[in-house]
């Protein structure tokens, strides 16, 4: 089969792109300047970040992979933002609270299994981002390679990277990340005060994160920002889900928790429960299983009580951000809400107490992330020019220094992009490499900090020790992911260096997840072709069966009946199969067949009409 | 976009001053920011946008070091050939020596877990804080001085003034976390 080549130009259009723990979200700017949100097919503007591996071998994303949660729930997997950028060693915490089917070999990166088939989370967030894609590209038109991908503000450099590999393998190219908050504040920024300072408090299914930022004159510049990357609306699901597991324990004599199935409907139920409960002071949750029934009540008031504690996680972060951003609580001009879980009355009310404003609402708060990302997406191919984001750095960067202390290069909440820069030397005759091993976090000790990763400075010019001097440019880019370049300072020549993550995909295996993505993509695109000319086959079908009704095809003469008879077998045969340039071609060949057929029925029509006969 | 200065006084065009206006100083961020901040270059060349990255690390880590009066000091002193190292620090300043011995013991006992010890930290807080600021009064003082005269010398001193106000700085932060458990701010 000759390969078909496609010319889509060459696109400019960037797209914003919320890619969240619980929901995910793709927007644009119209033609008018104005950022909105892309429903998918279904219309609906909220993807459900949930993938499932169907039994055919299908990755299905959104409202129809929810429902597999329940029918399927060893194929399906949802929240896989939980498991960005980190070890098995990390989520052991989250494994207790969480259905993640963690597959062996998962010592160097994480997968999850989804049926008999195992993914690395960037692997299953791309999946995701590719819906995101596809409705985006079905819904404007056109082709989109080019996108904004937000990430919480609170995001380490690992869970960066994992978060622009998931771009890659989804064949996206991500021209910015962009912190979650930042973003939300670009969408409020656009049409409200132009000074001030603003702070912005993001509760979502998984991450919590709180900035204060600037205002002014189009410049949101980012005071500083704090927050928690495993605290959000999934906790408060799991405080409830908790209990009612207990109270059916007791009441069935029976503990459900080991039922995927039963787990993830009770999940559901208790979801519908806390989202009325922002509106309502008390409601039932209701499970059905297996024909037992489970009903209690829950009020508001026990509610408040249970989550409590998640609440007030909250707000240390939020004092240390005040203080960081060296402003006072009364300084604040406006407070934004961001999250799902911002609809809670506890939260909103945690919230004005502490900032002691009243917090705006008037955007979604599940929306106006990705609309922020749409703007950022403008501000980014020249579309909106008077705006600018200046963000920072949410974490300490430093290198270890003997004695297993950390020595801070670059502190947290500096304008990115920053950079430090230090020299390092040799500590014995003829060494020939230098370790160093970068670290964030805000702890004294490597230990209590989070390992980036080790840089190997090699092919050092063997020299007496301590005469070597190579200076290495430590730079944070306006993604907040580190670059790390290396010169020999006596020379001026660069110098390389071998990169070692300490998290995460190396270079060939996102190439590898990538070139699979593309397969993928060909099948896919293929897949859709074959589709489109089947219905095309179903229509002339149909067609000429009613044809074969009328008095035109009786005028034919033997031969031509013969020949359309042939055509359509012919197009029968290919129909069912896989090439979809064949049955086009049989198409083709049918329509020629049935031209006759076609110019007597008019002909038939316009003497009926005229004779006034009804055909 | 051609060359671009790695001084950071150069980069804004300013003098090289102690004192600073910070108003003036964050005008011509902004300014800068919005000239060559890597957002503006996304669909350019790689060329282009490694500079714009090279050019914005460059204004961003300038802005930090010069409108903290402390880093501006630091960083001007290191133009001018001092070195700033931490190395001052391990030397206790004749004056506090017998503070520093008292603040000692009344460590050793908080942590010790008398609780009486605790008022006279307070005590001590509050007076280190108090050194501190005057230390700073001290240090605008030959800001201004520096600025006229372009004296070496005075360079010097200031060099003398920024180890000892380190110092307290540290003693304020120690008692600091002790009272509260809590990390504090310079």
């Amino acid at each position: 089969m000759t390969p078909v080549q496609i010319d889509f130009g060459k696109s400019e259009r960037v797209v914003g792109i919320d890619l969240g723990t619980t929901n995910s979200l793709v927007a644009y700017l119209d033609t008018a300047g104005h950022p909105a949100v892309i429903p998918g097919a279904d219309g609906d503007k909220l993807v459900p970040s949930v993938v499932t591996l169907t039994r055919k071998g299908d990755i299905v994303v959104g409202n129809k992979a929810r429902a597999a949660l329940i029918d399927e729930p060893d194929r399906t997997v949802y929240s896989i933002k939980r498991l960005m950028g980190r070890g098995v060693a990390d989520v052991q915490e989250e494994l207790k609270l969480f259905p993640f089917r963690i597959a062996d070999g998962s010592e160097s990166v994480i997968r999850v299994e989804l049926g008999d088939r195992t993914f690395t989370p960037p692997e299953v967030s791309a999946f995701i981002l590719r819906q995101l894609k596809k409705n985006a590209e079905t819904s404007l038109g056109e082709t989109v390679s080019k996108a904004v991908v937000t990430v919480p503000a609170y995001f380490n450099d690992a869970q960066r990277q994992a978060t622009k590999d998931a771009g890659r393998i989804a064949g996206l190219e991500v021209l910015r990340l962009v912190n979650e908050p930042t973003a939300a504040a670009l969408a409020y920024g656009l049409d409200k005060r132009k000074d001030g300072i603003v702070a912005v408090y993001d509760l979502g299914g998984g991450t919590f994160d709180i900035s204060i930022l600037k205002l002014h004159d189009g410049i949101f510049e980012v005071l500083a920002t704090n927050g928690d990357t495993h605290l959000g609306g999934d906790d408060i699901d799991n405080r409830l889900i908790h209990i009612a597991l207990e109270d059916i324990h007791s009441e069935w004599g029976k503990d459900i928790s080991h039922y995927g199935d039963a787990v993830q409907t009770l999940r559901r139920a208790v979801i519908e429960a806390k989202e009325r409960l922002s509106f309502v002071p008390a409601t039932n949750i209701e499970l059905n299983y297996k024909g037992k029934h489970y009903q209690r009540e829950i009020t508001r008031e026990l509610f408040e009580k249970l989550i409590t504690d998640i609440v007030d996680r909250t707000l240390g972060p939020c004092r240390a951000c005040i203080q960081d951003a060296g402003v006072a609580a009364d300084e604040i001009d406006e407070v934004v809400l961001v999250g799902g879980s911002t609809r809670i009355p506890m939260v909103r009310h945690a919230v004005e107490t502490l900032f002691r404003a009243k917090p705006h609402t008037d955007l979604n708060p599940d929306e106006v992330v990705a609309l922020g990302a749409a703007v950022q997406a403008g501000i980014l191919s020249g579309t909106v020019e008077n705006q600018l984001l200046l963000d920072v750095t949410p974490l300490s960067l430093g290198i270890e220094t003997m004695g297993g202390v950390v020595s801070k290069l670059i502190h947290r909440n500096s304008t990115i992009p920053a950079s430090a820069t230090e020299t390092f030397t040799t500590a014995v005759d003829g060494q020939r490499n230098v370790l160093i091993h970068v670290l964030q976090g805000e702890r004294e000790m490597v230990k209590d900090n989070r390992s980036l990763a080790r840089f190997d400075l090699k092919d050092i010019d063997p020299l007496p020790a301590g005469m070597a001097r190579i200076e290495v440019r430590f730079l944070i880019d306006a993604n907040g992911i580190l670059n790390v370049t290396a010169r020999d300072a006596r020379t001026g020549k660069e110098h390389s260096v071998d990169i070692k993550p300490s998290y995460g995909l190396t270079d060939e295996q996102v190439e590898a997840m990538i070139s699979e993505s593309i397969d993928r993509a060909e099948e896919d695109f293929n897949a859709r072709q074959v589709a489109e000319a089947r219905v095309e086959a179903d229509r002339i079908l149909a067609a000429i069966d009613k044809a074969k009704q009328n008095d035109a095809y009786l005028e034919l003469s033997e031969d031509e009946r013969r020949e359309i008879a042939r055509a359509l077998n012919e197009l029968l045969v290919v129909y069912h199969g896989d090439d979809h340039l064949l049955i086009r071609a049989k198409i083709d060949q049918l329509n020629n067949a049935t031209m006759k057929l076609a110019e007597n029925m008019i002909n038939t029509a316009v003497t009926g009409a005229l004779k006034g006969t009804k055909i | 976009m051609g060359v671009l200065p790695s001084n950071y006084y150069d980069f804004f065009g300013l003098e090289h001053k102690l004192d600073l206006d910070l108003k003036d100083l964050e005008r011509r961020f902004y300014a800068f920011s919005r000239q060559y901040h890597p957002d503006r270059y996304t669909l350019k060349s790689a060329e282009e946008q490694q500079t714009a990255l090279d050019a914005t690390a460059i204004l961003n880590d300038g802005y930090r070091t010069l409108r903290d009066p402390l880093a501006r000091a630091e960083y001007l002193l290191k133009e001018n050939g001092f070195d700033i190292g931490e190395q001052g620090t391990k030397n206790v300043p004749p004056e506090l020596l017998e503070e520093v011995f008292e603040l000692n013991m009344a460590l050793e006992e908080l942590r010790g877990g008398d609780e009486s010890a605790r008022a006279g930290l307070e005590e001590a807080r509050d007076r280190f804080v108090a050194m501190r600021d005057g230390i700073d009064g001290e240090l605008r003082a030959k800001f201004a001085e520096y600025d006229v005269a372009r004296d070496r010398n005075i360079l010097a001193e200031i060099r003398g003034i920024l180890n000892r106000r380190r110092y307290v700085r540290n003693l304020v932060n120690e008692v600091e976390k002790e009272l509260a458990g809590a990390e504090a701010v310079r």
